[in-house]
């Protein structure tokens, strides 16, 4: 235990580091997510380009290289100076945004035709359309597949770690090597992977949860 | 008629697979190959290669002969001193030169040694793993680290340094960062510094020194803080972007990371640097020679 007793200023930076990326990632993927899903869906056809783009360029490009571009890349652009921790939200968040956009639009197929058809029928625009009728039924459907995409978001944090974002998974290279700080990297890493298992039920937890609130008799 | 196509685009697949593992069984040769032209042009290897070495009691030589080759574990983005050329698969520098001659002293010649590029943080891991037999790559030798492993040396004693903006003002205290951001590597000995020591100056952690150097260029850091002799490599990379300033804040003493309690390959090291006579100098000459810095061979610390 004394690795973590003897580090808890490094293990509450860690740990905040870590759920910061993941909360605000987090928010980033899904008020994203939604906005390319139902792009993705949309009579306009531009917008189902655009959405189809994105969704296929950054989902099919590995995460180190999404960070990469944005540690590395963005500087250089000229743009307003930002830091890492920003830039890895970013990252994290439009990345993870593209799993959050097919995740709906699974979702959205989930409901029948009939519902849209019946919501146009009356006069209801595409956007009352989408946010009346087909997203409130699309999301009930596809709360276990969304929290599988932000159990991978949490654990995704990790990446972060080589973009000198200082979250869980660097605490092993710190603690290790830190003159008078009690710990091998073995038990770092054993710790670090308890606190993420202690993260994911919790949010298995919350899934559980929002299932039986939200179920749908159909 | 579907699944012949299937069936010829996996026949085509393995045979372009087999392709590939088959240049890739030859590529390792090459490099070692053009290293060998380059050697023999010059007078860059200053040793020989031992024959019939014998080394009882070190299990660590026992394992490198049994598969007849010296694994070694290295940095390849530090010019001068661990640096691989990604174009021709040359690994140059002053430690790269150490680890060869050292493996030379075991009997070993440039086609027996494997490099494996390992980074500051993973060094203590991938020793007691056994993935590599040792490690040459501006390693300090410090306590904490004997715990965990042994180290032969010291070979080379540098002190922690600064790397600045070309115009940026000379520093020579680390008072001057104060409330501005320093780089280095995850867990090296000079980040530990700065936190212990220096509160008030922001620091910034990269696996590699090459991604704090990137960030000093693009301005996102104001300083990148490691030991002189790696700086001093990126300057003589870079030297329109970035300047060594100041003088050395630390002392630390390099040293070669041995597998703990592997006394007999360690007093072996030991001996070839106490006994090793002029091929030190010669090899700093070849390597950092250029650089300005005069440096003697260290006295080989035998704990």
């Amino acid at each position: 235990m004394d690795v973590i007793f003897g580090n808890l200023d490094l293990w509450s930076e860690a740990l905040t580091n870590t759920l910061m990326v993941f909360v605000f990632g987090g928010i980033i993927a899904l008020v994203l997510g939604i906005i390319v899903g139902a792009m993705r869906v949309s009579p306009v056809p531009i917008a189902r380009a655009v959405g189809t783009v994105y969704v296929n360029l950054v989902r099919n490009t590995p995460l180190t290289l999404v960070f990469f571009f944005f540690v590395f890349g963005y500087p250089q652009l000229g743009l307003p100076d930002m830091s890492n921790t920003v830039l890895g939200i970013l990252a994290i968040g439009i990345y993870t945004a593209t799993y959050v956009a097919e995740v709906l639009r699974a979702g959205i197929n989930t409901v029948p035709v009939g519902q849209a058809e019946a919501a146009r029928a009356i006069g209801l625009p595409f956007g009352q359309v989408m946010t009346l009728i087909i997203m409130p039924q699309a999301f009930r459907s596809v709360v276990p597949p969304m929290m599988s995409v932000f159990i991978a978001l949490l654990k995704n944090t990790t990446v972060a770690a080589g973009f000198a974002i200082s979250e869980l998974a660097a605490l092993r290279a710190t603690i290790n090597d830190a003159p008078g700080r009690p710990g091998n990297p073995m038990e770092v890493l054993l710790w670090v992977a308890v606190v993420f298992v202690a993260l994911v039920l919790l949010m298995s937890w919350g899934q559980r949860t929002l299932e039986n609130k939200w179920r749908i008799a159909r | 008629m579907r699944r012949t196509r299937t069936l010829a685009g996996l026949g085509i697949a393995t045979v372009a697979l087999l392709a590939l593992t088959a240049c890739n069984s030859g590529t390792p040769s090459d490099p070692g190959g053009d290293a060998g032209g380059d050697d023999s042009s010059g007078s860059s290897t200053p040793w020989t290669v031992a024959k019939d070495v014998k080394l009882d009691g070190s299990p660590t030589f026992d394992a490198m002969k049994e598969r007849d080759g010296v694994v070694i574990g290295v940095k390849e983005d530090q010019p001068g001193l661990g640096y691989l050329d990604v174009t021709t698969g040359e690994r140059t520098g002053f430690d790269v030169d150490i680890a060869r001659w050292i493996a030379a002293s075991l009997g070993f010649d440039e086609k027996q040694i494997e490099f494996k590029p390992i980074a500051s943080a993973n060094r203590e891991q991938s020793i007691v793993n056994g993935d590599i037999d040792y490690y040459v790559g501006t390693y300090s030798i410090n306590d904490k680290r004997k715990e965990q492993i042994d180290f032969a040396g010291p070979y080379f004693i540098t002190g922690q340094g600064l790397l600045v903006a070309k115009d940026a003002p000379e520093a020579d205290k680390l008072e001057d960062f104060n409330g501005k951001t320093v780089c280095s590597a995850t867990g090296s000995t000079p980040i530990q510094n700065i936190k212990a020591n220096f509160p008030e100056i922001k620091t910034q952690e990269y696996d590699l020194y090459s991604a704090c150097v990137e960030d000093l260029i693009s301005g996102k850091v104001d300083a990148v803080t490691t030991d002189q002799a790696i700086l001093i490599g990126y300057a003589a990379q870079y030297p329109d972007d970035v300047k060594v300033t100041g003088g050395l804040f630390t002392e630390e003493r390099y040293g070669v990371g041995l597998p703990k309690g592997d006394d007999a390959l360690r007093a072996h090291i030991n001996t070839l640097f106490t006994d090793g006579g002029d091929i030190w100098q010669q090899i700093f000459d070849n390597n950092l020679g250029d650089s300005g810095i005069k440096v003697e061979q260290p006295a080989v610390d035998a704990y």
